[in-house]
C-alpha cells in the first residue's frame, strides 16, 4: 500500500519538476525515492487487512512480488540513464515509467476484478506511449501502434469477461466470487465460464502466450531497447502475477474447465517460442521470442496449481527479469558500437571486452537454465512444481524445449568466443559497469541461495 | 573437513589464477594441483577401511526442498577423487610445451572442472550431485571450444547438447524420486534409495532408462557415442584427457552410486539390453579402431571400447564386476591420458599423428619407444599390467551374469592387441622416413609425465592390493544390499 502511496507522488512530482525547473535533479531524485519505495514495501509484510474497502489486499504473495518489481525497476533504471538524459520530453519518461510501476503495483495486490482492470490499463497505457517514445524512428511508431491496436482487442476481451463474471456471479470480488461457485455447485450459469475463458485470453496477451504471443516479437524489436527491456522482465513479472492471483484466488474451483487450455496454450507457447527463437537472425527479435518461451515456463506453474506455484512463479520472474536486463542491456552497448543488432554483432566480443562476454555468457548461460545460475534452479522449481501435479508429459515437452533453447542461446556464446569479429574498442559507461557486475553476481548467489526467495511464498 | 577443503581448494585456486598474468600461470596451476593430490593422499591415509562414508558433512542448503549440502567419501568415491586428483597435475605438466592464449582462463577453467568433478564423486544429495555434474560440463566446454581445432564450435556444441540431454532425463528420473521420498520430500542418497526401491517395476524401470541415459551418454555407450570421437579429435590435448580420462568415469561411477542401488528393478528388467548394447560397442569400436588412419581418433574408438567392458561388468552387479570396474576405471583412466600425450608427442616434434605418415620412431628414440610400449601393453591389458588387473575380474564378474556375454566381451582383449600393436608397429617400427628423423629426444616434461605413467602402469599391475582393499568394503556392502 505504500508502495502504491509512494510511486504515484513521486510520478506526480516528476511532472512537476519541468514546471519548477528542477530536472538535473530528477534522476537521482527518483532512484532515490525508488530505493525508499522499495524499503518502505518491506514493512508492509505483515499487513493483514484489505484496504481501499476490500479492493486491494497487500499480502505477503503482493509484498514479495512488488519487492521484485522495484529491485528490478531499480536495477532497469540505472541501466536506461541515457533514456532519461537525452533528448526531449524527458520528464514523461520519468512519469510514464513511475506510473506503469503504480500500475503493476495494483496488479500484483487487487481483490476486485474493477482494480486488476485499472492496474492493467494504467500500465498498457503507459507502454503504448514508452514503445513509442522515439519518436522519430519509424519502428519505434509501428511498435507503438501495433501494440495498442492489439491490446486493446485484448482488453476488450478481458472487460468482456469481468462483464460476464459479474453478470453471472453478483460480484467484482474475487472471495465472493469464489464463494458463489462454491456454494453453487453444479449450477453455475453457463455465461461465468465464458467470462473465464475470455479473460484467460485477455490475460494470455498480456503475458504473450501463444497462440496470442504475435504482437510481442514486433513490438519488442520497434520499441527502444531499454523499453523493451521493461516489457520483457516488470510488465510480464506484473502480468504473471495478476494471472496466477486471479486463477487461484476465484477460479481454482473450477480448474478442470481451463487447465486443460492452459496446458495447450503452455505447450504451444514453449514450442513456438523456442523454435521460432533459432531462426532469427535479429538478437532483439531473438530475444523476443526467448520472451515468449519463458513465458511458456511460468505457465507450467500455473497448470500445475498446487502450493509451490507461486513461489516458483515468484523466483522464476526473479531470475528471468534479472537475465533479461542483464541481455538487454548488454545488447544495447554492442548494438550502439555495431549499429546492428544481427548476432554477428557479437563476433569477437569475447577479445575486444572479455568483461561484457563474461556477464553475457553468465546470464545467456541462466536463460537457457545451465547450474549454476539463478535460471537453472528456477526451471528446476517449476518442473518439480508440475511433476507434483503429475504433469508428466508437459515437463517432458518443456525439457525438450529448454534444449532447442540452449541452441541459439549458445549462438550468442559461440559468436562471441570462437568468432573473429572487428575488435573496436568498446567503451562501458560506469552506471553499465556497475549493473552488470550486480547482475551477474545475482545471478550465481540467487543460483546458489534460492531459499530466501521461494521460502516467502 | 577433507572433503570440502578438497572441493573448494581448486576452486579457490582457480579463482586466483584469473588474475595471474605471464609465464607464472602454469607453475602455480601445477602447484595448486598438486596441493590438491597432497590433500587428497593424506586423505587416503586418514582413510579407515570399513564400508562407512567419511569426512561427511551434512548442511541444509535449501532448506525449504529438502535439499542439503551433504558430501562425504566411501571407498568407491575416494580412489575417483584420487583419480583426478592424481591425473590433474599430470594434464597440467603435459601442457607446459604448449603455448595456449589466455593461460590464466585455461588453466583456471581446468582447475574448476578439477572442483566439480570431485564434487561429482563426492556428492551425497541428489540435486547437489546434479549440480556438479553440469558444472563440469562448462569449462569442458569452454575448454573445447576456445582451444579446440577446426571446426570445434560446432563438434563442442553437438557434445554439449548431447550431455543435456542425457543429464535432463536425468533430473526429470531425481525428481520423479524425489516427489515419492516419504514425509517431507527430501533429496538425500539415503531418501532417494528408499524411494526408489518402494515402487513396482514398471516405473523402476522408467526411472532406470531415464537416468541411464545420462550416464550412457557420458561414458558414451554405444549407440549415443556419435558425439565422442569427433569431441575427443577437436578438443585440445589437455581437454581430451579431462573427457577421457576423468570426465568419462562420471558416468560409470553414476551407474554404481546413483543408478544401481535406487532402482534394482530397473536394473533386473533392462540390465540385459545395457549389458547387449555394451558389448556390441565394444565389438563394434575396436572393429572401427582397427581401421582407423588418425591414431588420436583410434584412441577414441578403443576408449569406447575400454567404457563398454566396464559399463557390462558394473551392471553385472556383483562382486568381481563393481570391483573390476572400479580399478579399470583407474587404470582407463592413467592409460588414456598416457596414449592421448604419446599424440600430443608425436604432434609437436613430427607434426603428423596419422599412422601412414610416420614410422622407424624406434630407430632414432629409443627410449620414447619403451616408455609408449610399457603404456600401450597396460592398455591391451598384458598381465602384470595394470590393465589386466581390472579386465579379469571385469570378465569374470560378467561371466557370472552370462557366459555368451563374456565371450563377445573378451573379444576386447584381442582385437585392442590387434590395432594397439598394428598402430605401434606403424608408429614405431619400420624404416625412418624424412618426417620422423627428426624426432631424438624427448623433453624433461615429457620425460617425467611418460615415467610417472608408466610407474602407475607397472605398479599397480604387480600390487593392486591397496586400491582393491580401500574400495571393497564398500562394493561388498553395495552388493550385497542389491540382493534382498
Amino acid at each position: 500500500m505504500k508502495a502504491l502511496i509512494l510511486l504515484s507522488s513521486l510520478g506526480i512530482i516528476t511532472l512537476l519538476a519541468e514546471i519548477f525547473s528542477f530536472k538535473k535533479l530528477l534522476y537521482p531524485f527518483v532512484l532515490l525515492g525508488l530505493l525508499a519505495t522499495f524499503i518502505v514495501n518491506l514493512f508492509d509484510w505483515n499487513l493483514p487487512s484489505k484496504i481501499f474497502f476490500g479492493m486491494m489486499q497487500y499480502d505477503h504473495f503482493a509484498v514479495a512480488f512488488t519487492s521484485v518489481i522495484l529491485a528490478i525497476a531499480f536495477l532497469w533504471f540505472i541501466m536506461s540513464d541515457s533514456f532519461f538524459k537525452e533528448g526531449t520530453n524527458i520528464t514523461d519518461h520519468f512519469g510514464i515509467v513511475l506510473f506503469a510501476l503504480a500500475g503493476t503495483v495494483i496488479m500484483v495486490s487487487y481483490t476486485n476484478m474493477t482494480m486488476l482492470f485499472l492496474g492493467i490499463e494504467i500500465l498498457s497505457i503507459s507502454m503504448y506511449i514508452l514503445a513509442g517514445s522515439n519518436k522519430d524512428d519509424l519502428n519505434s511508431n509501428e511498435s507503438a501502434f501495433k501494440y495498442l491496436i492489439m491490446g486493446a482487442f485484448a482488453t476488450g476481451f478481458l472487460l468482456f469477461g469481468i462483464a460476464l463474471i459479474y453478470g453471472s456471479t453478483g460480484s467484482f470480488n474475487l472471495a465472493e466470487i469464489n464463494l458463489f461457485i462454491t456454494s453453487h455447485k453444479g449450477d453455475v450459469p453457463m455465461l461465468f465460464y465464458a467470462g473465464v475463458l475470455l479473460m484467460l485470453v485477455g490475460l494470455a496477451f498480456k503475458v504473450s502466450a501463444a497462440p496470442f504471443h504475435f504482437w510481442a516479437p514486433d513490438v519488442y524489436q520497434g520499441a527502444p531497447t531499454v523499453v523493451t527491456a521493461f516489457m520483457a522482465t516488470i510488465v510480464k513479472t506484473a502480468a504473471f502475477a495478476a494471472f496466477l492471483r486471479l486463477f487461484y484466488t476465484s477460479f481454482v474451483t473450477v480448474s478442470d474447465i481451463w487447465v486443460n487450455v492452459v496446458w495447450v496454450m503452455a505447450a504451444l507457447t514453449l514450442l513456438t517460442g523456442n523454435i521460432t527463437a533459432v531462426m532469427q537472425t535479429s538478437t532483439k527479435r531473438m530475444l523476443a521470442y526467448s520472451s515468449v518461451a519463458h513465458a511458456g515456463y511460468m505457465l507450467l506453474a500455473l497448470v500445475a496449481g498446487n502450493i509451490y506455484s507461486s513461489s516458483a512463479v515468484l523466483y522464476y520472474t526473479a531470475a528471468y527479469s534479472i537475465a533479461s536486463i542483464g541481455t538487454f542491456c548488454i545488447l544495447s552497448i554492442v548494438t550502439n558500437v555495431k549499429g546492428s543488432d544481427v548476432i554477428d554483432s557479437f563476433n569477437g566480443l569475447g577479445k575486444s571486452n572479455p568483461f561484457l562476454a563474461f556477464v553475457m555468457t553468465v546470464v545467456v548461460l541462466s536463460l537457457a537454465g545451465i547450474p549454476p545460475t539463478a535460471g537453472f534452479f528456477a526451471k528446476y522449481y517449476i518442473f518439480t512444481a508440475a511433476l507434483q501435479s503429475g504433469y508428466t508429459n508437459l515437463v517432458l515437452i518443456a525439457i525438450v524445449a529448454s534444449l532447442i533453447g540452449v541452441y541459439y542461446y549458445f549462438r550468442i556464446i559461440i559468436a562471441m568466443y570462437f568468432k573473429e569479429g572487428r575488435n573496436e574498442v568498446i567503451s562501458i559507461q560506469p552506471n553499465h559497469k556497475i549493473v552488470l557486475i550486480i547482475i551477474a553476481i545475482a545471478t550465481i548467489v540467487l543460483g546458489l541461495t534460492p531459499d530466501f526467495i521461494i521460502r516467502l511464498l | 573437513m577433507f572433503t570440502l577443503l578438497l572441493l573448494f581448494f581448486p576452486l579457490l585456486a582457480a579463482l586466483l589464477l584469473l588474475f595471474v598474468k605471464g609465464e607464472q600461470v602454469k607453475k602455480i596451476a601445477l602447484g595448486a594441483a598438486v596441493i590438491e593430490f597432497l590433500i587428497s593422499i593424506i586423505a587416503v591415509v586418514q582413510f579407515q577401511h570399513t564400508a562407512d562414508t567419511q569426512f561427511e558433512v551434512n548442511r541444509p542448503w535449501i532448506y525449504t526442498l529438502g535439499i542439503n549440502f551433504h558430501v562425504g567419501i566411501d571407498g568407491i568415491s575416494l580412489l575417483l577423487v584420487l583419480l583426478t586428483t592424481f591425473l590433474v597435475p599430470i594434464i597440467i605438466l603435459t601442457s607446459f610445451k604448449h603455448n595456449y592464449k589466455n593461460p590464466s582462463l585455461f588453466y583456471s577453467l581446468i582447475l574448476a572442472m578439477q572442483m566439480a568433478l570431485v564434487g561429482v564423486f563426492v556428492s551425497l544429495d541428489g540435486f547437489l550431485f546434479y549440480i556438479f555434474w553440469e558444472l563440469a560440463l562448462i569449462p569442458i566446454y569452454f575448454i573445447c571450444l576456445l582451444w579446440g581445432g577446426e571446426n570445434s564450435a560446432k563438434i563442442t556444441f553437438k557434445f554439449f547438447v548431447y550431455t543435456l540431454v542425457g543429464s535432463l532425463l536425468m533430473l526429470w528420473g531425481f525428481i520423479y524420486l524425489y516427489l515419492n521420498t516419504e514425509g517431507i520430500h527430501s533429496f538425500d542418497i539415503g531418501a532417494l534409495y528408499k524411494a526408489g526401491r518402494s515402487l513396482d517395476a514398471a516405473h523402476q524401470g522408467c526411472i532406470f532408462l531415464a537416468v541411464f541415459m545420462a550416464f550412457a551418454i557420458k561414458m558414451p555407450i554405444f549407440p549415443f557415442h556419435t558425439w565422442q570421437p569427433d569431441t575427443y579429435v577437436t578438443a585440445p590435448t589437455q581437454g581430451t584427457m579431462l573427457l577421457s580420462g576423468i570426465m568419462l568415469k562420471m558416468g560409470t561411477y553414476g551407474l554404481i552410486r546413483w543408478l544401481l542401488p535406487v532402482t534394482p528393478l530397473g536394473t533386473a528388467q533392462w540390465g540385459n539390453l545395457v549389458i547387449i548394447l555394451s558389448v556390441i560397442g565394444i565389438v563394434y569400436a575396436s572393429c572401427i579402431a582397427i581401421t582407423q588412419k588418425d591414431f588420436k581418433r583410434l584412441i577414441a574408438y578403443s576408449s569406447i571400447a575400454h567404457v563398454g567392458l566396464i559399463a557390462a561388468g558394473i551392471i553385472a552387479a556383483n562382486v568381481q564386476g563393481i570391483q573390476g570396474g572400479m580399478i579399470q576405471m583407474l587404470s582407463h583412466g592413467v592409460n588414456v591420458v598416457g596414449l592421448f600425450f604419446i599424440v600430443d608427442i608425436l604432434q609437436t616434434h613430427t607434426g603428423k599423428r596419422d599412422l601412414a605418415s610416420l614410422g622407424g620412431i624406434r630407430n632414432v628414440n629409443p627410449q620414447f619407444a619403451v616408455l609408449f610400449l610399457i603404456i600401450l601393453l597396460g592398455s591391451v591389458a598384458l598381465p602384470l599390467t595394470n590393465g589386466f588387473i581390472g579386465e579379469f575380474l571385469l570378465l569374470n564378474g560378467l561371466y557370472q551374469y552370462s557366459a555368451w556375454a563374456t565371450a563377445f566381451a573378451g573379444l576386447s582383449v584381442i582385437l585392442g592387441a590387434v590395432y594397439m600393436l598394428r598402430s605401434y608397429q606403424a608408429i614405431m617400427l619400420g624404416e625412418t622416413n624424412s618426417i620422423t628423423v627428426g624426432f631424438t629426444t624427448l623433453s624433461g616434461n615429457e620425460k617425467v609425465v611418460l615415467l610417472i605413467i608408466c610407474a602407475a602402469v607397472i605398479v599397480f599391475g604387480i600390487y593392486p592390493k591397496p586400491l582393491l582393499d580401500i574400495a571393497e568394503p564398500a562394493v561388498v556392502k553395495l552388493v550385497s544390499s542389491l540382493t534382498p
